[in-house]
């Protein structure tokens, strides 16, 4: 059970939270409406997602306060836990992209991988960037319009139609072609929590004494480059593309990764 | 030296691959969206914006949808439960992903008295304040979700046969739609009872599509805009003050071309020739 204790714990949360929202569709639930767009929280505390309410204000509209606030709330709060815990912990498409990494592993894809270097992790900042300039040139939020994570997650409160090929070309394309293809070089969703998060609290801490060169957690981390630090130095994972997932702890056998508060004051 | 010429050179190379690439990705991303924005027919929940700043404004939540749904009125009138009458474009539907509309002839608008689908909205797509009234009261006869058109050559009702159903559905009923008495003159003793739709009441809530008898509908509900046309500056009601109104600041319109060179007169007065 050791081994797989936050990825026990993140499946509870996304699929805790998925099902809220399709109760609140199915059954009438008021405890989490709505989707990643704009939600309801109790039925009265506004959430809305950062990056959505950057485009819908680039392509000239003026949003309710409500969303505004709701974007604030969301914002504050992954400022704490991790930008990207909202990746690792919430989106539904890390379901698919975790699967297709996993099965990466297994078919020995990873050493047979086609070298797609004009794909670089940097692209992400580039995408949610243009996808702004898109959102003002064309007059609607461009990424809304083709972002598999809100058409898996209204796929799974409404119903998916042809919005699942969607969701199996990500699959596909971080099986067959870059591996953590979407999440790791294209998503423009992290790359806005990846900015948001940079000074967050809660960080995966290195404990360089205990490290055995092992090497399990850079295999089985989605942005190994952030854990540069492994078998070098007893420092924080400070990297803002540092999902919080806890894959690493859980593979790790020799207590040298645990979750831990930032030190803002050096020792 | 020849290192550091090197290093720029990298730079300069990557620096473009990553502009050009970027310039790349963003005209298929601008021709994709404009496409999906050219949006077909399509009826929105009340209040909505006009479709241009109901597509900019739309955060996509459905929480609009989803207070449709959960509805305790929607059930049929056999006791059994029925769905609501919003539904949220997925792949397939061929609408804008992720808004919400409906489609009259499976479940119309049934207009319920306290618009549940309009405050949830957190964006300000759906406009709330367009539909209070006086009273400051929400009054769902005053959405404008489409309008009602009648295709006379289909409608039986202007064929002769006797037939009310859109009267009879119409949740306005004796405003939206009222029955014009005409001689039916090929029998020369019956009348047509016709179907009239009144822009200034029809909500657009498609009650009359869903009760219509005919194979396809012969009365159907259009979106505002496709389903009205619009006079302009040119004409004017002349026994009409409010209309007199309308056109106050109408400009005058110089339209320049090889027949204004000459006095109206004079190429009235110079026969056919064009």
């Amino acid at each position: 059970m050791k081994n797989i204790k936050y990825l026990l714990l993140r499946r509870a949360t996304q699929f805790t939270l998925l099902f809220l929202y399709f109760g609140a569709n199915a059954y009438g639930w008021h405890v989490l409406e709505g989707t990643f767009g704009a939600s309801r929280l109790f039925g009265f505390i506004p959430l809305a997602d950062p990056y959505t309410v950057l485009q819908v204000i680039a392509s000239g509209f003026i949003l309710g306060a409500d969303v505004l606030l709701g974007a604030l709330i969301i914002t504050l709060f992954y400022m704490v836990v991790g930008g990207r815990a909202f990746c690792s912990w919430v989106c539904p498409i890390n379901l698919v992209t975790d699967l297709a990494n996993w099965l990466r592993r297994k078919l020995n894809l990873d050493k047979e991988e086609v070298n797609y270097r004009f794909i670089k992790r940097r692209a992400r900042y580039w995408i949610m960037v243009l996808g702004l300039i898109v959102s003002a040139v064309v007059g609607i939020s461009a990424f809304e319009v083709l972002s598999p994570i809100t058409i898996m997650q209204r796929g799974i409160i409404f119903g998916f139609g042809a919005g699942i090929s969607v969701v199996i070309a990500i699959f596909l394309f971080d099986l067959f072609g870059v591996k953590n293809g979407w999440c790791g070089h294209l998503c423009p969703l992290g790359a806005t929590y990846s900015l948001i998060g940079k000074k967050s609290i809660i960080r995966v801490d290195h404990n360089h004494e205990n490290c055995t060169n092992c090497m399990k957690c850079k295999i089985v981390c989605p942005e190994n480059h952030v854990l540069h630090m492994v078998n070098k130095e007893s420092i924080m994972v400070t990297d803002g593309e540092c999902t919080n997932c806890g894959r690493c702890i859980d593979v790790c056998d020799d207590n040298a990764l645990e979750f831990s508060i930032k030190r803002y004051i050096k020792k | 030296m020849a290192n550091s010429d090197n290093k720029r050179r990298k730079f300069m190379a990557t620096t473009l691959q990553s502009v050009g690439l970027t310039a790349l990705g963003g005209l298929l991303w601008s021709g994709y969206s404009d496409e999906v924005k050219a949006s077909p027919l399509v009826l929105r929940p009340p209040g909505a914006l006009p479709e241009e700043d109901f597509l900019k404004a739309c955060i996509k939540c459905g929480l609009c949808a989803e207070a449709c749904e959960n509805r305790d009125s929607n059930i049929n009138k056999d006791g059994t439960k029925r769905a609501g009458t919003l539904k949220m474009a997925k792949g397939g539907d061929h609408k804008m992903i992720g808004t919400p509309f409906f489609i009259p002839t499976e479940i119309p608008c049934y207009m319920c008295d306290d618009i549940p689908c309009v405050p949830v909205c957190p964006s300000g797509a759906l406009d709330m304040p367009s539909l209070l009234n006086k009273k400051e009261e929400l009054d769902i006869n005053k959405a404008r979700m489409g309008l009602a058109v009648v295709h006379k050559e289909s409608c039986i009702a202007f064929w002769g046969i006797q037939c009310d159903a859109c009267y009879r559905a119409c949740p306005i009923q004796g405003e939206a739609i009222t029955i014009e008495h005409q001689k039916n003159e090929r029998t020369g003793k019956h009348a047509f009872l016709l179907p009239i739709v009144h822009s200034d009441v029809c909500t657009g809530c498609g009650l009359c599509e869903k009760a219509c008898v005919t194979e396809k509908p012969a009365i159907f509900v259009l979106p505002i805009e496709h389903s009205t046309g619009r006079a302009g500056d040119h004409y004017v009601k002349g026994w009409d003050e409010k209309d007199q109104q309308r056109v106050k600041d109408a400009k005058e319109i110089h339209t320049k071309d090889e027949r204004s060179e000459k006095e109206a007169t004079d190429y009235l007065n110079m026969g056919v020739e064009y």
